[in-house]
């Protein structure tokens, strides 16, 4: 219930020490931004770098400029529960509509850019959009082309209007015009915004975001203003993120991470977000805002890293040189000094002096020159990876989280971070482990529901609020710490009941530049063995260097140096996997380097490149049989499906290696 | 003068704003253009084509007074055009891009997009070089304008980058942009596509597109590719062997003999 609120100035400051102190009022989204545009109102709330020059919105200007777009949906006549999707790439603007969508009781409903159109029309008619908010005429083009199927779908607001000259615009609208309107017509709707934005409560929808959903549809997770205001409350107290803090919004908007960080924790922190000129000039522009709280994920870090290591090799003598000596120096003592632990004088002299002309410089050129607080998340991210950042000094996290949880699962503090786990569970998280591993999780940020599926819903969250994420995992007893191994369904038992992981083992492989694909099996058996695809790029680069002449993938996968090569990445693996007493049953005994590559077109894998187990071990059967029985080689035929559809087959003779296997203590492994 | 025509797509074209009469040139004994008229329209895009030697680039020359026919005259609004200096081109409102791109190599994109402002900028030599008064609010406003254009044709990411480390297809863009800086009112491309590929050419035709859709420019185009020709243009000009062999919409001159003829070719019985 809502009391009635009496006017005048010691109202005023009442309200304000008590905005100050706690979440007390502030229940939406829009509440926050009133607070926002008094309390920072002169703090840069948004920046967007067009025309080549950052263009800077404070809180109050961004305030208005809501505020009229808000008046302006009214105008068009936007009713309390309707849903407006919001497509495009980060700009102010496309925040500034989902803010405006919640202060006149709309729910915005954020999609991805590059989802094409059919993707656009199931999402937008599950919903029955009855707005939609573009950035440009790609996406109105998408919008117009599924029309059809659109049923409640009226009206379709613009921000670039180029190109768009010709087209119909009985429903098209130009974002600014609308702004206008809403303008114009301020002494007409202003009471009506202040009455539905007044109405906004802690359980009201905040967003709905569209899960991309690995099997089925994408499913619509419903959150309210509870679980939104409470994750990004909790996440900033937990990283102590304050109005000083800059982010870059790069991530798509319809991804539960981008809402949290771009528009949650920026209306509670009113930290700024700043928006990159083009996708290309992402890199550039990184640079130079210098965000100090930073998200990506693994594959951006990757990306980088190979970038640096690149044009370190094209480098001068010295410099790659001074390079190489203080990244080792870095690598021994860097993640140690940014945890504060206890280091040695002279290495911290060394690595003072390496900060001056190595890390500074490289930080910098990478836009990372001032980030004091980094995550990663999504995938396990490589250990030589992870650990090259931080030891550079970037406090580079890793989280756990989903869409469903409104982000945060487990969060790495400060300090104790760690490559092969996700941290501990975030502020105001329970956590369970089931039986089979399978993780459950209950919080503030826990979903109300999917969005017109009741079953899925069921299925999902139990009716104390438990949600199964799926994922199967257990508790480091040391650390207290989360370690994902698997996606629960993958998870088995070895024929002695040990527990059977594969994904954990596949990660570590894939960790080496030179295995692009691994596949686990042994659910059931005795023992592990392994399907290992190289990566062309990686071996063929190696192979070249190497003069060592191949005709095609399949004979340079069946040389006998990358055998070697791969067999002692193999064996390492088994070492690391045989210190976790748990695990150490998954060892790989025996593997074989594939003839082809693991293809979505053969049906191998899905087109986001995730191994279907079940179809490569049919398909495979021979050759998991010959690792099985012990024999030394194995001809197959394998059929193939090239691009354009065709179908052909190829035929191989491969040599089955074994691999050195680490007994464990208090679970022995027969290793012949 | 009659006066303009609405295209298929709704367009409004306006009325004649250059007209070739009766244009002969020759190279010593070579006759490169032979007794050519046609006119261009305010607002169309028009395109000249023909096979590889038909006279298309003198003909883009001639119209950018570049080459002075010895027979006929270009008439510009309404009046004969006497022979101009390059400058003067440029002060008429038009400008160019080059079959062979004539960028500045060492300069970055933005410096080489400002280079197309230069006929708008009046500040003295010294003042320049000071930065002072004047010269620094010129500078800032051609900027904009420079930036605009960068903006449309999204060259963002590489605007400090020297132009000589940008691929082809860029680099055309560039042209284009520089072209665009200095506003003209009537835009002639020599072979704006050569050389692209299919993802580059339909981008390049959605930029050429809606330079004349957002800025209303008229538009000259040589170009190989019929594809794109019978897409882009309003009306096209078929030259074989330096004579006009066909002239109307896309449509006329794919049903037009003579240009199937000279494409096809004919056998000599």
């Amino acid at each position: 219930m809502r009391s009635v609120r009496p006017g005048g100035p010691e109202w005023e400051e009442n309200t304000l020490a008590q905005t100050q102190s706690g979440a007390e009022g502030l229940l939406s989204l829009p509440a926050l931004l009133q607070r926002n545009a008094k309390q920072f109102a002169h703090s840069p709330a948004y920046r967007e770098k067009e025309f080549g020059i950052w263009q800077c919105w404070s809180w109050a200007e961004a305030e208005k400029e809501i505020e009229a777009l808000a008046l302006g949906l009214i105008n068009l006549g936007v009713n309390k529960g309707d849903f407006i999707a919001v497509i495009g790439r980060n700009r102010p603007y496309m925040y500034w509509s989902m803010v405006a969508a919640q202060s006149v009781g709309a729910i915005p409903v954020p999609l991805y850019q590059d989802a094409n159109a059919e993707e656009m029309a199931y999402v937008l008619s599950h919903c029955g959009a009855r707005f939609v908010v573009v950035t440009d005429q790609e996406q109105v083009d998408k919008v117009i082309e599924v029309q059809d199927q659109l049923h409640q779908f009226e009206h379709l607001l613009y921000l670039d209007p180029r190109g768009l000259r010709k087209y119909d615009h009985s429903q098209l609208h130009q974002y600014s015009h609308v702004q206008d309107q809403g303008r114009a017509a301020y002494d007409e709707f202003i009471p009506e915004l202040k009455k539905r934005r007044d109405e906004l409560t802690y359980d009201s929808t905040c967003v709905m975001l569209y899960t991309s959903g690995t099997t089925g549809k994408p499913k619509g997770v419903v959150l309210s203003n509870r679980n939104v205001i409470e994750s990004a409350k909790n996440a900033s107290e937990f990283d102590k993120l304050g109005l000083d803090d800059e982010i870059l919004a790069y991530l798509p908007m319809a991804w539960v991470g981008d809402f949290i960080f771009s528009v949650g924790q920026a209306y509670w922190t009113g930290f700024c977000v700043n928006c990159p000129e083009s996708a290309e000039t992402m890199m550039t522009d990184l640079r130079e805002i210098g965000p100090s709280y930073y998200f990506a994920p693994p594959r951006v870090f990757e990306t980088q890293l190979t970038n640096v290591m690149i044009r370190m090799e094209d480098a001068g003598n010295f410099k790659r040189k001074m390079f190489h000596h203080f990244m080792a120096h870095a690598k021994k003592v860097g993640p140690a000094i940014l945890d504060d632990k206890p280091v040695g004088f002279m290495d911290r002299m060394k690595y003072a002096l390496g900060d001056f002309l190595v890390y500074g410089p490289l930080k910098d050129t990478l836009g990372f020159g001032k980030v004091r607080v980094g995550y990663t998340a999504g995938e396990a991210i490589g250990p030589e990876i992870f650990e090259f950042y931080r030891s550079l000094g970037i406090n580079l996290k890793q989280l756990y989280g989903q869409t469903e949880a409104t982000v945060f699962i487990t969060v790495q503090p400060d300090g104790e971070v760690r490559a092969d786990t996700v941290g501990i569970p975030a502020p105001d998280v329970e956590i369970k482990i089931a039986d089979n591993g399978e993780i459950f999780y209950r919080s503030p940020g826990t979903f109300v529901e999917y969005y017109k599926n009741p079953e899925s819903t069921a299925d999902t969250k139990d009716p104390e609020g438990w949600v199964a994420t799926g994922d199967a995992g257990f508790f480091e007893d040391k650390s207290g710490h989360l370690r994902i191994i698997d996606r629960a369904k993958d998870v088995g038992k070895m024929a002695d009941g040990s527990m059977f992981a594969p994904k954990y083992v596949e990660n570590k492989l894939k960790f080496y530049p030179d295995i692009l694909e691994a596949v686990l099996f042994g659910n059931g058996k005795d023992r592990c063995v392994a399907f290992i695809n190289i990566d062309l790029t990686a071996v063929g680069n190696w192979a070249e260097r190497n003069n060592i002449a191949y005709a095609s993938y399949q004979e340079l996968a069946g040389h006998p140096k990358v055998l070697a090569s791969i067999r002692e990445h193999v064996s390492t693996v088994n070492k690391s996997v045989a210190e976790d007493p748990m695990l150490s049953g998954c060892q790989v005994h025996r593997f074989v380097v594939l003839h082809k590559e693991l293809d979505a077109d053969d049906g191998e894998m899905t087109r986001t490149r995730k191994v279907r187990r079940r179809i490569v071990e049919d398909k495979f059967a021979d050759i998991i049989a010959a690792l099985y029985d012990g024999s030394e080689t194995i001809s197959t035929t394998t059929e193939v499906t090239y691009e354009d559809g065709r179908k052909g087959a190829i035929s191989a003779t491969l040599e089955i290696a074994d691999a050195e296997v680490v007994s464990s203590m208090g679970h022995k492994v027969a290793a012949e | 003068m009659q006066d303009g025509y609405i295209t298929e797509d709704g367009r409004k074209i306006g009325g004649v704003v250059m007209e070739m009469k009766n244009i002969t040139l020759r190279f010593g004994g070579v006759v490169a253009i032979k007794d050519i008229s046609f006119d261009i329209r305010e607002g169309e895009i028009r395109a000249i084509i023909g096979p590889n030697g038909a006279g298309k680039s003198s003909m883009l020359n001639v119209i950018s007074g570049f080459y002075v026919p010895q027979e006929g005259e270009v008439w510009f609004h309404g009046k004969p055009r006497p022979q101009m200096r390059p400058y003067e081109v440029a002060q008429q409102g038009i400008a160019r891009t080059f079959q062979n791109i004539a960028l500045f190599e060492g300069m970055s994109v933005l410096d080489n997009v400002m280079t197309g402002r230069l006929s708008y900028m009046k500040s003295g030599l010294f003042s320049q070089a000071l930065w002072k008064g004047k010269a620094e609010a010129e500078e800032v406003a051609n900027r904009e304008v420079a930036e605009k254009i960068i903006d449309f044709l999204e060259i963002q990411h590489i605007r400090k980058t020297p132009v000589a480390r940008l691929p082809y297809g860029l680099k055309k863009r560039v042209e284009l942009a520089r072209a665009l800086a200095a506003e003209p009112k009537l835009l002639l491309l020599d072979e704006p596509m050569a050389g692209m590929n299919v993802e580059e050419k339909e981008d390049m035709s959605r930029f050429i597109l809606d330079v004349n859709d957002e800025f209303g420019t008229t538009i000259a185009l040589i170009e190989h590719d019929m594809g794109v020709v019978m897409d882009l243009s309003d009306r096209v000009v078929v030259m074989d062997y330096g004579k006009k062999i066909g002239d109307g919409t896309p449509d006329e001159v794919r049903n037009n003999q003579a240009v199937i003829d000279a494409y096809l070719g004919v056998s000599s019985d």
